[in-house]
């Protein structure tokens, strides 16, 4: 149901990032995000998650590389702006949207707090105001796409910002093809795999990474949307069982009461039934 | 034509007093978190959106509501007339079900105060959307199949009347609300494939929740009359339930084949002998709370007994909330996030206020209304 047209994307080449972390500060800087209190978990990153004041995190994981030595390896973790979000599918009044230039808005004023779209984010996106009660009116939080920049003709404030040239903002087409030639120019860099091309319906978001994306802390998805199941059976098995219901147990009714009134045990009452509630 | 059993109970007993202290907890919870938000008294965070709330009083809740629309669906669709002495009392237990359902998603909800959003906003494909407009469209039928004991108190008779004409379709519009309702509850981690452990995880996790719905249904009919007979003094319909009973083990088997066949048709058998959590799970659950029920409810001297029928029951209630909690906790998450999550000791307050209310709501229907009657129009009797 959701348009497929996707115009904007980015590029994230973790084999260039130093994990400086600037996109995540300018992230906080354009969007007026307070910082957050939080405690050492034995490791540069900082806090554990994205959470409803920190829209873009970048990740830590030490990774042991061929030769056996170790190595950092940083992902991004941020809304990918899927092209066709579960987040999307999952929201029962349809807060959440997603636009035909890309990026996958949130409709506060629509939002009733369910919840839902966090569990059905594949990559566990958006995150809920907590500490606020109800006269403050707890939000739904994530990566906006920079859209308000977007619309006023500028990059993504964490593209800008990237002081390493590892993120890259275009049409997606492009980039794909960027990202296909920088894995061609350096097979030895990168493994051969655009995380995001193809994942859980393609995403606005376009990985490539020196070491296999699991081990970056991408989740291991197959090329179907995975709200696929779940709107089959929306779409065909609902319909059907609603329908199916409800002639099934009225034609029932009929003959039960038929049977009941040719064995003569209600003595020409069709009412019995109706008796008592 | 209905002679209703009075109930003689000294106004305050202490039970009272219990139900309302506990009530009165669960609300002040639930204050706290009205004004500080729902990390104030929830053990809740993003990594765990969902918890006890949705697990039990959701989850748990609505199924076992479901003796509301197995009994009706009995006495009005499928000529199960001798069952009508136990249909107000499921009707009631269904009725308050849901309205605690309501009550606890009043709290769990980051937006309450936009819960109408869910009729002027619409997303089809949404799964909690189905979910939404079952709750309030499931509530108004059983509102209206339990009107009929306030107009007889007050004595209306019109629209008395206008209910029994309608009861026919209430009863099928209550049967196929129920079925999506109930369902759509399975339907809901259906989305979560990669979430979702694959013992616990299938498609078929709908039809796996109507069918453990349809057999808790019974169940429930059962613990409710046990109860209220000890509690109200009044006697037990020992033959109607051990009939009623009849059925479990059908639902049940069939439960047990979509189980193992859904596993071996994914090729996922091997995993049941992993034995970690969730195989353990999975054992617990198809081994104590479903084929020994089975095999109990199968036996005449079972339904025979009113000790052994209220046990066998128990424990096809307890594998239904054990399914839940599996299916919506405890296999859920990734690993990565290491998700432990422990209720809030406030969020338990929380649920044992809304049982609370609802224990004691069916306590004062059973005083003040014509709950039990007697020496339904059986079908001897025409
Ligand atoms: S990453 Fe998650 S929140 Fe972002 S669009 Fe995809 S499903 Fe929605
Ligand atoms: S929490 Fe809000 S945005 Fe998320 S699914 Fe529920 S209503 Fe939609
Ligand atoms: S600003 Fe660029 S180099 Fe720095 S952490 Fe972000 S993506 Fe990596």
């Amino acid at each position: 149901m959701v348009s497929v047209m996707a115009r904007v994307a980015m590029l994230f080449d973790a084999f260039r990032c130093t994990g400086c972390r600037g996109c995540q500060v300018a992230c906080k800087q354009w969007n007026d995000l307070p910082a957050e209190v939080t405690h050492n978990t034995g490791s540069y990153q900082n806090p554990p998650r994205v959470s409803s004041d920190t829209w873009l995190l970048m990740q830590f994981r030490e990774v042991e590389r061929e030769d056996g030595g170790l190595t950092w390896a940083f992902r991004r973790y941020a809304c990918m702006h899927c092209l066709e979000p579960a987040c999307v599918s999952a929201c029962p009044v349809g807060a959440l949207y997603k636009t035909e230039e890309g990026p996958v808005l949130h409709h506060n004023n629509r939002c009733i707090g369910c919840r839902y779209c966090m569990l059905a984010c594949p990559f566990e996106v958006p995150t809920f105001q907590w500490d606020k009660g109800l006269f403050e009116g707890p939000q739904i939080k994530k990566c906006d796409f920079c859209v308000d920049r977007l619309s006023a003709g500028m990059e993504p404030a964490c593209v800008q910002t990237c002081p390493a040239g590892a993120l890259m903002f275009g049409d997606r087409d492009e980039l794909i093809a960027v990202a296909e030639a920088r894995i061609q120019e350096h097979p030895e860099r990168y493994v051969n795999h655009i995380y995001g091309k193809d994942e859980a319906g393609g995403t606005s978001l376009l990985y490539i990474s020196p070491v296999p994306f699991q081990q970056l802390g991408m989740p291991k998805l197959g090329s179907a949307p995975i709200q696929k199941d779940a709107e089959d059976i929306m779409q065909k098995a609902t319909p059907a069982v609603l329908v199916g219901m409800l002639v099934g147990l009225s034609g029932l009714y009929w003959v039960v009461k038929r049977r009941q009134e040719m064995m003569g045990k209600n003595g020409g009452s069709g009412t019995q039934g109706d008796r008592e509630a | 034509m209905t002679r209703e059993i009075a109930l003689r109970r000294p106004p305050i007993s202490p039970a009272v007093v219990v139900l309302g202290g506990l009530f009165v907890l669960g609300l002040v919870a639930a204050i706290i978190r009205y004004v500080n938000g729902l990390g104030a008294i929830t053990n809740l965070n993003d990594n765990t959106a969902w918890g006890l709330w949705i697990s039990f009083d959701l989850l748990c809740g609505v199924a076992l509501a479901s003796g509301a629309f197995i009994t009706a669906s009995m006495v009005h669709l499928f000529g199960g007339e001798r069952f009508r002495p136990l249909l107000r009392p499921a009707i009631l237990t269904g009725f308050l079900g849901y309205l605690l359902v309501i009550l606890a998603l009043m709290v769990d909800l980051g937006r309450p105060d936009r819960i109408w959003h869910l009729i002027i906003f619409w997303n089809t494909d949404s799964v909690m959307f189905e979910v939404g407009w079952c709750v309030m469209l499931y509530t108004l039928v059983l509102a209206l199949e339990f009107s009929p004991l306030v107009f007889e108190r007050l004595g209306l008779v019109a629209p008395r009347r206008l209910i029994h004409a309608l009861i026919i379709p209430l009863a099928i519009a209550g049967a196929t609300l129920s079925t999506l309702h109930q369902s759509s509850l399975g339907s809901l981690f259906v989305i979560l494939p990669e979430e979702l452990h694959k013992i616990w995880f299938t498609p078929l996790l709908p039809l796996m929740f109507w069918l453990t719905a349809v057999a808790v249904g019974p169940a429930m009919v059962i613990l409710e009359s046990t109860i209220s007979s000890r509690v109200f003094q009044r006697g037990l319909h020992l033959d109607l339930l051990g009939d009623l009973a009849k059925v479990i083990p059908f639902v049940l088997a069939a439960y047990i084949a979509v189980k193992f066949g859904d596993l071996a048709g994914s090729g996922e058998l091997d995993l049941l002998v992993d034995w970690d959590l969730e195989s353990g799970l999975f054992w617990l659950e198809i081994i104590g709370f479903v084929a020994l029920p089975m095999v109990l409810f199968s036996l005449r001297a079972v339904r025979e007994s009113s000790g052994w029928l209220l046990f066998s029951a128990l424990l096809v209630i307890g594998g239904v909330i054990l399914s839940r909690f599996a299916v919506s906790l405890i296999a859920l998450g990734r690993p990565e996030f290491a998700a432990s999550y422990v209720p809030h000791p406030l969020e338990l307050a929380v649920t044992i206020g809304v049982v609370a209310a609802g224990v004691a709501a069916f306590a004062l229907v059973a005083r003040y209304l014509p709950l039990f009657v007697e020496a339904a129009p059986s079908t001897a009797a025409e």
